[in-house]
């Protein structure tokens, strides 16, 4: 549930995300599917949808389609494809060939970071559209004065991934979105870019009283950025409990995401009226892989987030930073450095925060640093500025340390140390006495002072709670 | 009788004639009677006779090298106009040739031209051409029949030996009757459709007129086989006929289609057909009356199924890319514009037909019920070539009709199609074989019909046929 719903509302949510899949050529030709070529450079009578061309399924794309499905736990199924009829000049056959009620992939489902799942309906496969420039008359096809067509992309092969209406928040909807994006990386179906429209998102959204039926949902349009996406399922919910609350009705319809206005604006209604004329597409045959492809295609799915996320909370001792360091890819150094004897904690710790990606740090000099760490013989701040140039560098974690002429301090110089500033700052030490521990920080920030850093804040902060306790 | 493409393809190879002479002979026929007739929208010349001459260098050697052959206008071929016959596609060029023509190239044929057809194949007389009407040669008060009357017309006329077509609902055989040639719709996915311009791309299926059964078959092997570019292709090598030309019909089963030879068959094509098949029995063969009861609703179930294909597959004559521009206001006032001006009466006709029938609301009661007739015609068909190897019935229901006869009653024209539709709804091969003629003296022809991929066995009684007139 989103901070900001209303008393009593609740939100629903269903993600449409279409992404490119990273195959070498186009669905029904040879053309190559490649980003930012000069317009219309890619092109052949088949993806311009010339007269007498025809289409032929690249087996690519259906292979890239099933690996996704299985990585959403769908089922893959045979399949047919369908035409979409409408008009729109970046469409060259003025239709789309799309999936529609036998789709390759169904019933599958995504389990986010937080443990949530999201149902999966359908994920099935399409052709992309060219692109339209539309120059004068404010950037619409109908006012403009002139429109350009770049039909590099037309044909490209898309995976449209449908969830379920499972999603109640637009935090879960933007975990979903990143779930979602990791597996496309993980499995190579797509590159999954926002940015260069790779990976698109629309978002159904309505709302309901606690407890009630779904309500009408409006489908939302032009999500560039997750932050778009987040901000959008925020502003429109707000706008339906608005309207509901106002005693009137949502009417189900396209509103696009005004990103400058941070407000959705209803899109044309005609367009809702469009009927699709939806029937089997009798250029292609049906698509129906065998045991021995499906088996090959499972054969080659790699560990998935969750999967990884899951192996590596069994090995460390907390979970708080297991989905960060599965997300940056740095879990198979951190289990291959508990392996080599290092320590779970601080590995999983430095891995969190101290460590963006791996460069030239090698499982065994992580291992190393960590026990160092544990023996006393660095402190926190000190293994951090060692990790650092590990990372950089590589190298020994002992020598590095040493030219550093970093070592832990003796216990007792540092007893003496913290006995010294306490007797300077009587006040203070009262406070702590007292239960206040905000002056931890204060003493701590002496005690490095007077040591040069070398302290290990940790035990200068158990040293203080004994003597305060005594 | 001019000389067969066997004949001329044979004396070219002996050396006995040059491939220069056989073209500027067929050329002077063109010029002294296609003014009359015409059968061709563009003579191409002096491809023709670049053609013909590197025939003549021995450049292009192959079982058609130096014999003219004759295309209907709506197969694409490289660098020359290709307009279905009509103003949409008026002075497109299109940048590749189909398949078929590749074919023949590589047989070493001369194409000597593109032949007029009903508007995007829509018609059964060659009167609804945006270039005006063919004429029977037989007769020219009388059409052609159609869509490929331009072809029947230009091998009935001698313009050429082998002339291709394309037959979505008999638009092969029913020209080839009513210009007492022979005419050839083969099975379907035997020859690749890629670059025929589409009309209804679950029934169209090119094939050959000639003026001999040899012929055809010689064409036919030529241009069918398996084709990468085509999905519904058949993986398979092209079938061999010429070699089982000669193997008679002792003993072959051969059906009277009973449903094809009632009501609204004229008497002297009804007698033909009987007369057809007593010679058939002649021969050896054991005739007897064969059942499809579902083929009585063939040509309803056509009406829906064909038009809904074409609504999409002409979607795509929209203005943008090539062909016929309106310029208007807009983008969508353009598009209209321009389909108001570039498609003529009867392609509107079956757009509108094929639009309603494929509508929200609609498609179960029409397309959906259509589909279901046409399993049903499938199932019947496939009893009947249980008792029988082939089927017989009339071609067309009359001789050929004067021009403007049927063009004011598109039913009564519709009708035209009775005995051809039910072989392109269930896929099977068919052809039409002159035999005789009317009560006023004008060809008729019969079909044969076989099981699909039962080329070899309808080339068979083909022959048979067309050695008892001899």
């Amino acid at each position: 549930m989103s901070e900001g719903m209303r008393n009593g509302w609740e939100l629903v949510v269903g993600l449409e995300v279409h992404c490119e899949l990273a195959t070498q050529t186009k669905i029904f030709c040879g053309c190559r599917n490649v980003f930012g070529a000069p317009p219309n450079t890619n092109i052949c009578p088949v993806c311009l949808g010339l007269p007498g061309s025809l289409p032929v399924l690249n087996e690519e794309a259906v292979h890239l389609a099933m690996r996704l499905g299985m990585a959403l736990g769908c089922s893959v199924e045979p399949s047919i494809f369908h035409r979409k009829n409408y008009f729109y000049p970046d469409m060259p056959k003025d239709y789309q060939v799309s999936q529609y009620d036998q789709p390759i992939n169904v019933d599958g489902s995504i389990e986010l970071a937080d443990g949530s799942v999201v149902g999966i309906e359908r994920a099935h496969l399409e052709e992309d559209t060219g692109k339209s420039t539309h120059v004068g008359g404010g950037g619409r096809i109908n006012e403009a004065e002139r429109s350009l067509v770049d039909y590099n992309r037309a044909g490209v092969p898309l995976v449209e991934i449908v969830s379920r209406p499972d999603i109640t928040s637009a935090e879960q909807a933007k975990a979903y979105v990143n779930e979602l994006r990791a597996i496309l990386l993980a499995t190579g179906a797509s590159d999954a870019k926002m940015e260069e429209g790779s990976m698109r998102v629309d978002a159904n959204v309505s709302v309901r009283r606690r407890g009630e039926p779904l309500g009408t949902r409006c489908e939302i349009k032009n999500l560039n950025s997750v932050r778009s996406l987040v901000r959008a399922i925020e502003y429109e919910a707000e706008r339906q409990i608005d309207v509901l609350q106002a005693g009137e009705r949502i009417v189900q319809e396209t509103r696009h995401w005004d990103e400058a206005g941070g407000r959705t604006r209803p899109g044309r209604s005609k367009e809702e009226a469009e009927d699709y004329r939806y029937f089997p597409e009798p250029d292609l045959v049906p698509v129906e892989p065998d045991d021995a492809w499906r088996q090959r295609v499972r054969d080659e799915l790699p560990l998935l987030p969750a999967a990884r996320r899951a192996r590596l909370a069994t090995a460390v001792p907390a979970t708080a930073g297991v989905a960060l360091v599965v997300e940056r890819g740095l879990d198979d150094l951190v289990l291959d450095a508990i392996a080599a004897g290092g320590d779970p904690g601080r590995l999983l710790t430095h891995a969190e925060h101290n460590v963006l990606e791996a460069g030239a740090l090698t499982a065994e000099s992580f291992a190393a640093l960590s026990r160092m760490e544990v023996d006393g013989a660095l402190t926190a701040t000190q293994a951090k500025t060692v990790l650092a140039e590990l990372v950089l560098t590589g190298g020994d974690p002992a020598a590095i340390a040493a030219t550093h002429g970093f070592e832990a301090l003796d216990e007792s110089y540092l007893a003496t140390t913290l006995d010294a500033i306490i007797a300077e700052n009587p006040e203070a030490f009262e406070k702590l006495k007292a239960g206040d521990g905000k002056v931890i920080g204060f003493f701590t920030g002496q005690v490095m002072k007077a040591t040069q850093g070398k302290a290990d804040g940790k035990r200068v902060a158990a040293l203080l709670q004994e003597k305060a306790k005594s | 009788m001019a000389a067969t493409a066997q004949e001329i393809a044979a004396a070219i190879a002996a050396g006995q004639r040059r491939a220069v002479d056989v073209l500027d002979e067929h050329l002077a026929a063109i010029g002294a009677r296609d003014g009359e007739l015409h059968a061709f929208n563009l003579v191409t010349t002096e491809h023709a006779r670049a053609d013909a001459e590197a025939v003549d260098r021995g450049e292009r050697p192959g079982p058609l090298a130096g014999v003219p052959v004759a295309l209907k206008d709506n197969l694409c071929t490289r660098g020359i106009p290709t307009t279905c016959s009509s103003r949409i596609l008026e002075g497109w060029r299109p940048p590749y040739d189909a398949t078929v023509v590749t074919r023949l190239r590589d047989a070493g044929a001369v194409l000597v031209g593109k032949t007029n057809l009903d508007e995007f194949a829509m018609g059964s007389s060659t009167e609804n051409s945006a270039f005006g009407a063919t004429r029977n040669p037989h007769d020219v008060t009388r059409v052609p029949g159609g869509s490929s009357g331009g072809s029947a017309a230009a091998v009935a006329a001698g313009f050429a030996p082998v002339a291709l077509g394309s037959d979505t609902g008999g638009s092969i055989r029913q020209p080839a009757a009513l210009c007492g040639v022979v005419g050839v719709k083969p099975t379907y996915g035997a020859v690749s459709r890629y670059g025929l311009i589409a009309f209804a791309s679950s029934l169209d299926q090119i094939g050959p007129f000639t003026t001999t059964v040899a012929d055809a078959a010689l064409v036919l092997e030529v241009i069918a086989g398996h084709d990468p570019m085509d999905s519904t292709s058949i993986d398979g090598p092209a079938p061999s006929l010429l070699e089982v030309l000669d193997h008679g019909v002792d003993g072959l089963r051969v059906g009277v289609v009973r449903e094809l030879l009632g009501e609204g068959i004229a008497p002297d094509v009804r007698a033909r057909t009987e007369a057809a098949a007593e010679a058939l029995a002649a021969a050896g063969a054991k005739v007897d009356e064969a059942s499809v009861p579902a083929a009585i609703y063939g040509l309803s179930a056509y009406y829906l199924i064909a038009p809904s294909e074409a609504s999409s597959n002409l979607a795509r004559y929209d203005g943008v890319r090539y062909g016929l521009r309106v310029d208007a206001a807009n983008t969508a006032e353009m598009n209209t514009a321009t389909r108001t001006a570039g498609f003529g009466p009867e392609v509107k006709r079956r757009i509108m037909l094929g639009t309603y029938a494929l509508s929200s609301g609609y498609y179960d009661a029409y397309y959906g019920k259509a589909q279901r007739v046409r399993t049903l015609i499938i199932r019947d068909f496939q009893a009947a070539y249980e008792q029988f190897d082939v089927l017989l019935s009339p071609t067309s229901p009359t001789t050929a009709f004067e021009l403007g006869a049927k063009t004011a009653d598109p039913l009564s024209m519709y009708m035209n199609d009775v005995c051809t539709i039910p072989s392109n709804l269930s896929g099977d091969p068919a052809m039409s074989v002159p035999y005789g003629a009317g009560a006023d003296g004008l060809p008729v022809g019969v079909q044969v019909m076989a099981p699909a991929l039962g080329e070899p066995v309808m080339f068979r009684v083909a022959a048979a046929l067309e050695r008892s007139l001899a």
